[in-house]
């Protein structure tokens, strides 16, 4: 029996229920087509509701899915069907909440294919094998974002506090140099 | 180069759709990826070719062998940058890669460089990658850093590890055994994550020490464990205690209650919510038990958050599957979330409350569900129409109000599964409630004047077919049965003349109205339609003469065909009209039951044998027909039982062999059904030899080869073994396929002169107690009991031991004895502590059985089970015992 809460997956879709960046860490979808149908199916059922201000929550297939929506962006969480739904919910808050500090508020499908190296890597944090790393926004932005934009960039590219950080960079290289 | 990828131009209001990956291309990226190979690395370039080829990936998009391991080796060479971004892209794009043992040994000491690093977050990742693409032989080299960084005061290191440690337990469980101590000490880490993962790798080592998980919940229940999730696992650790442990019942005190009730007060709400799960799921919860965690779920029932009220609901129903009373108390709650915006909140609130509801309460009920229907999807309907099912079951009396409306349903726009489900549903308790008989058909009868589903509209003329005649007044559905005629299609049409056929044979007293409306279809434009009509006047004796039709001609009529649809579809197909009559004998009853691949239907085939695609298993009739036309089997009397047949070989071998036990009084018959699966293959003069040495009471008496099994055309060899007569004699019975193989030219499908005889082992065969006994249900059991009388009960005893579940036992049983188990009684609900089974069935000499079982168990695990034997037959009542005791 499998006691340690577990995710199947976590997908961002877009308004069409075209992927943005999708994650499974279950065996259960083994074929590229067998995903698909499975966010096909997530999409068509939860597209009409309203899950924009809150979370919001679906059985099927046996499997609990908790989901919310922003702009044309459509996050989703999935587990078992005896997962504890509030853990769920709370990897999902996690990861929406994330994405909203990566993308600076202007949280859309665009900005979220032109930063997808963020949401991947936000992906990366948030479970590792079906396991939950962390659950808590912050956190977990603060550790895609510490380093994402690299040295090389342009200054004119960078917040302020980014560009401390890279000039912090620099001089600590010189230093060790 | 496609667009740049990072763009944060302010034009994004000129295209609506602008993608950076429009029109991204497999192989254009590939060949970007050599920007990886620059002695002058452009971090920010490779990052955006990284990201590309994920997109690749993540789109679904698959790399051939070649190119993973040319894109593997180009990412190697981003090591020798600097660039902690890239780095990132650089681990994540390892990983779904992910690298065969021989590439991955590349990236080990980089990646073991950065294991050692002074930057947290390398640490963390190369441990995450590393742990993930390594093999055992690695991990021992490795396995140092790891204890180290489980310890790591980095929350993040200590958590990649143990995580990692968590994954690699799968496959390297001696290794991470040995990190115990290292484990040990995280769990009292002050980072709630690394508490949580520590946690769940130390059970996870000692999962199977009960005594070590024991100690652990007792040592952390009592001290304060600090991330939510963490006190989540140690809930369910806790729950698993509480199950494997003997219940204290004299002084009723569960340990480890207080624990549970206590997180019902934890701040964090996911905590709250699995210790309330985890009280209402223990196994025999006490109504006193329960309610504290009632009234926590009752909260959430009106929390503003979906993902609580559906939480609680969820589990609410559950709990008033076993404990209905205690559900009660929130039915105010519930009945407010019939108009929740979230349907399956709705839909588990309104099955909820039809398990609580009681007999009272069920016209007010319906009568909030009729709103609520309207506006809900099909699929929630169909659940609330299975949950109406269940109800009206339970109260019977309350037939006619949940019969009206579940035909207003059925008058109401719905898809095709919706309507499906309400119909089977009327029919179940048209079958099980007597009294409701005669509104239900009629119900029918209304519906299928405007039914638009033809598979609908034929299935219900079928059952009015059945139940029509058999009722007091079986004139008044005429007249619904006869409008079909006029205004449906074809199939419809053919399926009301057979039901008015049906009338017309069963009720004398209609027979002479029913020839005219039989006479009015000769007329129709259908063929079919016009047949039928023809056939049954002739049969039933349309001349206008009023006689009893006789049974011959109601079995020929009505009755079932003893040869499987499939195969009789292909041999007319085959049949050549001509001056020979089709003979129905000449069709196949043996069912091939492994399809042959796809792919082998390509070539060529024998021709002139037709050969019979798989088909259901064919009836006793089907069998009893084919055995006694073989002579050597003719003077073994009447079959008693044909077994399923039992596969002798694996899936897709080059023979698929199974075989079909008959049983007679003093013989018992193996028919092996043999496949050819090998087109260059003939084989002939095919036997099986079989190994009855131990099966000591048997004798073989007779074996018929099979002349010929070209490839994909089964056939069958039989061997017949005598054996006591009336004696339920069991044995094992080892088996050898043995024939003459012939080559087959291919092009021609001429099979060569010469042949080698060859042996190929079958699995063993096993003739057990059940093979004797025949599934026959009975309607009453109760009637079927007493009627029985006490003459030859027998009753006793029996401990079966731990068990992982009371069904597991119940199946384990039911199997054993391989009887019919009647009134449903074979599906034990959830969390009881003991259960009744009723069984019947015939027994070899056709002396009737009925078996009442009844299941309790005894502490947590240990199963025991009370066995009464009712029968015609004393011997056959001990026999029944003798079966279990042995069992």
């Amino acid at each position: 029996m499998e006691l340690c809460p577990l995710i199947k997956n976590i997908l961002l879709l877009d308004s069409e229920g075209k992927r943005i960046a999708v994650k499974y860490y279950s065996d259960d979808w083994p074929t590229n087509s067998a995903k698909e149908a499975f966010e096909k199916a997530v999409f068509a059922k939860t597209q009409k509701t309203n899950a924009r201000t809150d979370a919001e929550i679906t059985m099927f297939d046996n499997y609990v899915v908790v989901y919310k929506f922003v702009q044309d962006l459509h996050f989703f969480v999935t587990g078992g069907e005896n997962e504890n739904e509030i853990i769920l919910a709370a990897v999902l808050q996690g990861f929406f909440d994330a994405v909203g500090l990566l993308l600076r508020g202007t949280v859309d499908k665009k900005e979220a294919l032109e930063n997808l190296d963020l949401i991947l890597l936000c992906l990366d944090e948030i479970v590792d094998g079906g396991i939950i790393l962390e659950t808590d926004a912050n956190v977990i932005a603060g550790k895609v974002a510490s380093h994402s934009m690299d040295a090389g960039a342009p200054l004119s590219e960078q917040t302020i506090t980014q560009a401390l950080a890279t000039a912090r960079e620099h001089l600590t290289r010189s230093l060790l140099k | 180069m496609a667009q740049p990828l990072v763009k944060k131009d302010d034009d994004r209001d000129d295209e609506v759709d602008y993608s950076p990956f429009l029109g991204i291309e497999k192989g254009a990226v590939l060949q970007e990826a050599r920007v990886f190979n620059d002695p002058q690395l452009d971090p920010r370039r490779c990052s955006q070719v990284i990201t590309k080829l994920l997109y690749l990936l993540n789109q679904g998009e698959t790399f051939t062998k070649v190119e993973a391991t040319e894109v593997f080796f180009a990412v190697t060479k981003l090591f020798q940058s600097r660039d902690m971004g890239l780095r990132r892209m650089v681990y994540v794009i390892i990983k779904e890669l992910s690298p065969s043992a021989d590439e991955v040994i590349i990236v080990t000491s980089s990646l073991m460089k950065d294991m050692t690093s002074k930057t947290d977050m390398y640490r963390a990742n190369a441990i995450r990658v590393l742990c993930r693409i390594t093999d055992g032989t690695l991990l021992t080299q490795i396995e140092r850093y790891l204890k180290q960084a489980i310890v790591d005061k980095n929350p993040v290191v200590a958590s990649a590890a143990l995580v990692s440690g968590i994954h690699l337990l799968q496959t390297n469980p001696e290794i991470v055994k040995r990190w115990s101590n290292e484990v040990q000490e995280a769990v009292q880490s002050r980072a709630a994550l690394v508490q949580f993962h520590a946690l769940a790798l130390l059970h996870q080592i000692r999962q199977n020490d009960r005594l070590a998980v024991n100690k652990l919940v007792s040592s952390l229940t009592r001290g304060s464990v600090r991330s939510p999730l963490a006190q989540c696992l140690l809930i369910r650790y806790t729950s698993q205690v509480i199950r494997e442990s003997t219940n204290d019942t004299q002084t009723g005190d569960r340990p480890f209650y207080d624990f549970l009730e206590g997180c019902l007060r934890h701040k964090a709400e996911m905590v709250i919510f699995e210790a309330a799960r985890a009280i209402t799921e223990l196994n025999g919860v006490t109504s006193r038990e329960l309610t504290p965690a009632i009234t926590v779920l009752q909260l959430f029932l009106s929390s503003s958050k979906p993902v609580l009220r559906f939480a609680a609901v969820r589990t609410l129903n559950k709990v008033a599957m076993s404990h209905p009373m205690a559900v009660t108390n929130c039915n105010i709650d519930m009945e407010s979330l019939i108009s929740d915006q979230n349907r399956s909140i709705a839909t588990l609130a309104i099955t909820t409350l039809l398990k609580t509801g009681n007999e009272s309460s069920v016209d007010r009920l319906m009568k909030q569900i009729t709103n609520f229907m309207s506006d809900i999807a099909d699929e929630f309907k169909i659940v609330v129409v299975d949950a109406i099912r269940s109800l009206c079951l339970k109260f019977p009396l309350k037939h006619r109000s949940l019969m009206n409306f579940l035909s207003n349903i059925l008058r109401e726009e719905g898809g095709f599964e919706y309507k499906k489900a309400i119909v089977d549903s009327i029919v179940i308790l048209i079958r099980d409630i007597p009294e409701a008989k005669e509104s239900g058909l009629l119900h029918l009868c209304e519906f299928i004047e405007d039914c638009e589903f033809t598979y609908l509209s034929t299935q219900i003329l079928h059952f009015l077919g059945i139940e029509g005649p058999k009722t007091s007044d079986p004139s008044k559905y005429i007249r619904y049965i006869y409008n079909r005629v006029h205004l449906e299609n074809a199939t419809v049409r053919a399926g009301a003349v057979s039901t008015l056929a049906k009338f017309g044979a069963m009720v004398d007293g209609l027979k002479p109205r029913i020839f005219v409306l039989l006479r009015r279809c000769l007329f129709d434009n259908d063929d079919e339609v016009r047949d039928r009509a023809t056939l049954y006047l002739n049969t039933l004796g349309g001349d206008g003469a009023v006689v009893e039709t006789d049974e011959g001609v109601k079995e020929f009529l009505f009755g079932s065909l003893d040869v499987p649809l499939v195969n009789l579809e292909n041999s007319l197909k085959n049949y050549d009209p001509s001056e020979k009559a089709f003979d129905i004998n000449s069709v196949p009853k043996d069912v091939k039951t492994q399809p042959l691949a796809e792919k082998k239907a390509t070539s060529k085939k024998p021709t002139g044998l037709g050969a019979p695609p798989p088909g259901p298993p064919s009836t006793v009739d089907a069998y009893e027909k084919l055995l006694s036309s073989i002579p050597e089997f003719a003077s073994f009397g009447k079959l008693f039982k044909s077994s399923a047949p039992v596969e002798l070989t694996e899936a897709e071998t080059e023979y698929a062999v199974n075989v079909v036990k008959h049983i007679f009084d003093g013989h018992v018959v193996f028919q092996y059904n043999c496949t050819n699966t090998i087109p260059e293959q003939l084989l002939e003069n095919v036997t099986v030899i079989v190994d009855a040495s131990e099966a000591e009471e048997f004798a073989e008496v007779a074996s018929k080869p099979l002349r010929q099994l070209p490839y994909d055309s089964p056939g069958q060899t039989f061997v017949a073994f005598e054996k006591p007569e009336g004696v339920s004699a069991v044995g094992k019975f080892s088996n050898m396929l043995r024939f003459i193989v012939k080559e087959v030219d291919p092009s021609t499908g001429e099979a060569e002169d010469d042949g080698v005889e060859d042996e190929y082992q079958l699995e063993d065969l096993e003739l057990v107690a059940a093979d004797y006994m025949l599934k026959v249900g009975v309607s009453n059991f109760r009637n079927a009991w007493e009627s029985m009388g006490v003459d030859f009960e027998r009753v006793d005893e029996y401990g079966l031991g731990p068990r992982d579940s009371l069904a597991e036992a119940v199946n384990a049983v039911i199997n054993l004895l391989g009887m019919q188990p009647c009134e449903g009684t074979e599906v034990v609900p959830p969390n009881s502590r003991s259960h009744t089974c009723l069984l019947s069935g015939v027994y070899l000499g056709n002396v009737k059985v009925l078996v009442r079982l009844q299941f309790g168990l005894d502490g947590p695990k240990d199963v025991a089970m009370k066995l009464a034997v009712r029968s015609e037959d004393e011997t056959v009542s001990d026999t029944i015992h003798e079966i279990v005791a042995s069992g």
